[in-house]
């Protein structure tokens, strides 16, 4: 069991190394979530209340998160270095875990950036939004990692992954904007936990059918 | 399957869609054997070796493999390696993954043997072919697998390195098993105990 | 080719039957609906048709989790000819239901269908299925990631339908309230003519696409093996 985290612990620095070599990912997410804020100011009619705002916001860090996603297996691809991972004894599924991992500390990077820029620019957040945000991550993260090898796998990949990722993200957005919204942002923090243990289990079981023949 | 065989095909076939690339191939290797796979390009030499290693599965007839995952050894076409870390990091990182005892001793070992001590901080991005072709074979040799399988190795390589290639190939023969695919199989002919010829 | 199940002639025989049984049924024997009339009608097509479309999915679903698990070649084919049934007749849902929104209330679409909406979602995710397929070259590889889409899927279905649910609390408040179908006995014998009629034309539909596609893959098969 050690074996298995350290396994993961050692692709997920692996991923956080290249990032920090790089250096093209992060920035890029930084910049498209406040281009993508300030867009949305000049897209809001002014007699729209708080609810669009927030509403907004979630499409803003569903589409960040696909830009990362987009980039998130490109490393692997270069030079067959997946194929190397996938003949290592390790468990397939460390490999997916691994990169959830770096891509959920990218995106929350984003949003740490993204959060009070929005607070600042639109509305404020309180505890159960930010609740939301980081719950939601998670599911966008551990399905996303899975749904991005996916299409890594494919011929039109640009194109793809957000086809394949946008139907399974609808219920994220759900959670999200309801635990802005909502009187009782319980019930919507609830779903998305549900949603992120169902997922979470199915991807983390399904990798290596992903990855292999 | 007898205790010394350690790969064996029984009318082993690889379809992708309806192009047939293996038909009715059946060998059987025995430990320290090292066998040659020969044939034209497209005859499935790479579809065959990756056959072996598990990165695709047969689609007819039976193939078994003694050695598990975390003892085989293999060289494909591409280096399978990290372009934008270290020769070091690269190297590192798969140690870790195939629990190599004494990693850093290890690592230090092999790079130096095929030339690529003094390269190892450098990005394998920045490396010539014939840099990746070498740092590819260290990790092939890293883990000291029980099987190789190795797709071409003396691509990209310039006289020096093909020989370090033979002399490594060398010692190994006959304590390991061996499966090399390649366009020159005369090279090989004083090691190989076997001939697998694919053609059309 | 001996099938231990009934032959396709027979089941397609069985099911215009059953067809016209329905048909009959629905527009001759249940009585006509006091609020909505004859738009109601459409009713008996909608949900076997939506109903239907799940089933096929869940078939699917399943041909995927026996792929995964056998490696049997044969269930490739299957889930995918399962799920482009499901596909199909989820279209047909939305139609159906965009036909029966405006005949009730007047409008194309409506947000407050829980169904609809459902399905518009699972719409898209299936419709994604086709496009990875066709972006992956032919081989184990595209078998299983498709089996593993086809699984998301199913897993998807409830999530959507709660989070639609949810969702319902702060979007568009339910403005058109519908009575959910209070079925007596010859409306209840009615609507379930109609889906037994429509689940055994889904699969007649099915074997004959799975019938296609095999024949198809068995000839590029021989064409391959006769010209090498």
């Amino acid at each position: 069991m050690s074996g298995y985290f350290s396994d993961v612990a050692a692709l997920a620095r692996k991923d956080l190394r290249l990032e920090l070599r790089a250096r093209d990912t992060l920035p890029a997410m930084l910049l498209f979530v406040l281009s993508t804020l300030v867009v949305f100011h000049f897209a809001l009619p002014s007699e729209s209340g708080d609810q669009a705002a927030y509403g907004l916001l979630w499409v803003a860090l569903v589409f960040t998160a696909l830009l990362g996603l987009g980039r998130a297996w490109v490393p692997e691809q270069e030079e067959g270095a997946l194929d190397g991972l996938v003949l290592a004894p390790c468990d397939r599924s460390a490999i997916w875990l691994g990169k959830s991992l770096a891509t959920l500390a990218f995106l929350v990077a984003a949003e740490a950036v993204a959060l009070p820029a929005f607070a600042l620019l639109f509305a404020a957040l309180d505890l159960a939004a930010i609740a939301g945000v980081a719950l939601a991550s998670i599911g966008i993260c551990t399905v996303g990692s899975l749904v991005a090898a996916m299409a890594a796998a494919s011929r039109g990949r640009e194109v793809i992954l957000p086809l394949l990722f946008l139907p399974l993200a609808i219920p994220l957005v759900v959670g999200g904007v309801g635990s802005s919204v909502s009187a009782d942002p319980g019930t919507y923090l609830a779903f998305l936990g549900l949603y992120d243990a169902v997922f979470a289990i199915l991807s983390w079981a399904a990798f290596e059918y992903v990855v292999t023949e | 399957m007898a205790e010394t065989v350690v790969l064996r095909a029984d009318g082993l076939e690889k379809r992708y869609g309806a192009r047939r690339v293996l038909r009715g191939l059946s060998f059987s290797l025995e430990r320290g054997e090292t066998a040659v796979v020969t044939g034209a390009n497209g005859s499935g030499k790479t579809s065959l070796l990756r056959l072996l290693v598990g990165l695709a599965a047969p689609s007819g007839g039976a193939l078994s493999v003694a050695s598990p995952r975390g003892r085989i050894g293999f060289l494909g076409h591409e280096p399978l390696v990290y372009r934008e870390l270290t020769a070091l990091e690269n190297l590192d990182l798969f140690g870790r993954l195939y629990r190599v005892g004494e990693r850093r001793e290890r690592i230090g070992m092999l790079l130096e043997r095929f030339g690529l001590w003094d390269a190892r901080n450098e990005r394998v991005g920045e490396y010539s072919r014939g840099m990746s072709q070498r740092l590819a074979l260290c990790r092939t040799l890293l883990h000291d697998p029980d099987l190789l399988v190795l797709d071409e190795p003396h691509t990209a390589l310039d006289t020096e390195g093909a020989a370090l290639v033979d002399a490594e190939l060398a010692t190994l023969s006959g304590e390991r098993t061996i499966v090399v695919a390649t366009h020159e199989p005369q090279r090989l002919s004083a090691l190989a105990t076997t001939t697998i010829a694919l053609g059309r | 080719m001996r099938t231990a199940n009934p032959s396709v002639p027979l089941l397609a025989a069985i099911a215009v039957a059953l067809t016209g049984a329905a048909v009959v049924m629905v527009f001759f024997v249940a009585p006509e609906d006091v609020d909505q009339g004859i738009s109601q009608r459409i009713f008996y097509v909608h949900v076997p048709i939506a109903l239907t479309a799940y089933a096929c999915f869940g078939l699917g679903a399943w041909k995927a989790l026996r792929l995964l698990w056998t490696r049997g070649e044969r269930y490739d084919l299957e889930s995918y000819t399962a799920i482009h049934q499901g596909t199909i007749f989820g279209a047909l849902t939305l139609l159906t239901g965009a036909i029966w929104a405006k005949a009730s209330w007047g409008v194309w679409w409506l947000w407050s269908e829980d169904q609809l909406v459902l399905f518009l979602v699972l719409f898209l995710f299936y419709c994604a299925y086709f496009m990875l397929r066709f972006s992956l070259e032919p081989g184990a590889r595209r078998e299983r990631i498709s089996a593993v889409y086809a699984l998301f899927g199913v897993a998807l279905i409830p999530v959507s339908f709660l989070a639609i649910r949810l969702a319902e609390n702060f979007i568009h408040p339910t403005v058109f309230t519908r009575d959910g179908p209070q079925m007596d006995g010859s409306m209840f014998g009615a609507f379930c003519v109609a889906w037994a009629a429509l689940l055994l034309l889904a699969y007649v539909m099915y074997r004959v696409e799975l019938l296609g596609k095999r024949t198809d893959a068995n000839l590029r098969l021989l064409r391959e093996t006769l010209t090498s």
